[in-house]
């Protein structure tokens, strides 16, 4: 749930990327970071474990300018995407307002993906929050990977698993290299924002 | 449930019992901040300078950890939480199922008698908050 301070006029927006582990939560974080740094005004937080896989979160505040007089203050967050740390990823998604859910296009990771999502689903109901009314937007990541002869998978086998029923925005990106990742972050900041204005009015 | 909007004279009451009963006290900073990370409110001596988004993105996902541990040990809750430095300190403590009380101060202050004062404070913004439901 987002907060409205109507003293300050600030609205607060808490955006969680969600997927399976090591599809590049917190690569895409680390992108915006670098890329839009003078939105940002403090460090990007990472609760990381000696390998370098996330623990608890990535957290990124990032100011978005003003809509209508208020301040939008949206605050990213990665899971910690490896199977066994379900209790904390559903910590995370505690008063979620959108979600980025980052697939891993390689061929290899096709159920790990689906199997997320599922996941995804069932700690989104233990909030009483649905899937289906969310903002949520797809971004099928490491599509490069073909340039280098690893297998991926095409994007209609992605939508096809993944996309079929929920029928949200989706993007083809590449965090590594930056590929689509402000797309993906413009597109669930905007179906975010209309999502409170549509509960407020 | 309708947390998610609080009015300008809540916040404004809100934020004279934090003054009067913890800045005046000599605390350097008290936040009050919602389970989910979002920042309610903030009064400071004007001399800190704390990040304090991501202060309070760390602060509830430790509470929310140290909730799930209580949890584990057959407890309820742990309703507060203490963080002893060498300079400063952190004390936690719950004001609702909602809602985190956060102070931050040094060493010139014990322990006991913050306590007090946050007890004293959580009761009357209970109050304040309860009006909006």
């Amino acid at each position: 749930m987002s907060f409205i301070n109507l003293k300050d006029k600030v609205v607060q927006v808490k955006i969680v990327y969600y997927g399976p582990g090591r599809c590049g939560k917190t690569t895409n974080l680390e992108y915006i970071n670098r890329k839009f740094r003078e939105q940002i005004q403090s460090e990007m937080v990472s609760l990381k474990t000696h390998g370098d896989r996330t623990l608890f979160f990535d957290f990124l505040p990032f100011h978005m300018g003003q809509i209508k007089g208020y301040d939008i203050k949206i605050q990213l967050y990665t899971v910690p995407g490896q199977v066994k740390y379900n209790a904390t990823r559903k910590l995370v998604l505690k008063g979620v307002d959108g979600i980025v859910f980052v697939a891993d296009a390689m061929e290899k990771q096709r159920e790990k993906n689906i199997r997320s999502l599922n996941q995804l689903h069932e700690n989104l109901q233990a909030y009483k929050e649905s899937i289906f009314k969310i903002p949520l937007v797809m971004q099928y990541n490491k599509v490069d990977l073909k340039d280098h002869g690893i297998p991926v998978l095409p994007i209609s086998v992605l939508q096809q698993d993944l996309n079929s029923k929920l029928q949200v925005p989706y993007f083809e990106a590449s965090a590594i290299t930056g590929y689509n990742v402000a797309a993906t972050l413009k597109k669930i900041i905007s179906s975010t924002v209309v999502s409170i204005q549509k509960k407020l009015l | 449930m309708n947390y998610g909007i609080v009015s300008q004279e809540q916040l404004e009451a809100i934020e004279e019992i934090l003054s009067q009963k913890l800045i005046k006290l000599g605390v350097d900073c008290a936040i009050i901040i919602d389970m989910a990370g979002n920042i309610i409110t903030v009064k400071d001596n004007s001399k800190s300078k704390y990040d304090i988004y991501s202060f309070a993105a760390l602060a509830a996902g430790n509470f929310a950890t140290v909730d799930a541990m209580a949890k584990l040990v057959g407890e309820t809750e742990f309703s507060l939480l203490f963080h002893k430095g060498q300079d400063s300190n952190i004390h936690f403590s719950k004001i609702d199922d909602e809602l985190l009380l956060i102070t931050m101060f040094g060493r010139d202050i014990s322990l006991g008698f913050l306590r007090l004062n946050v007890v004293e404070a959580i009761e009357q913004i209970q109050k304040v908050w309860d009006r909006q439901e």
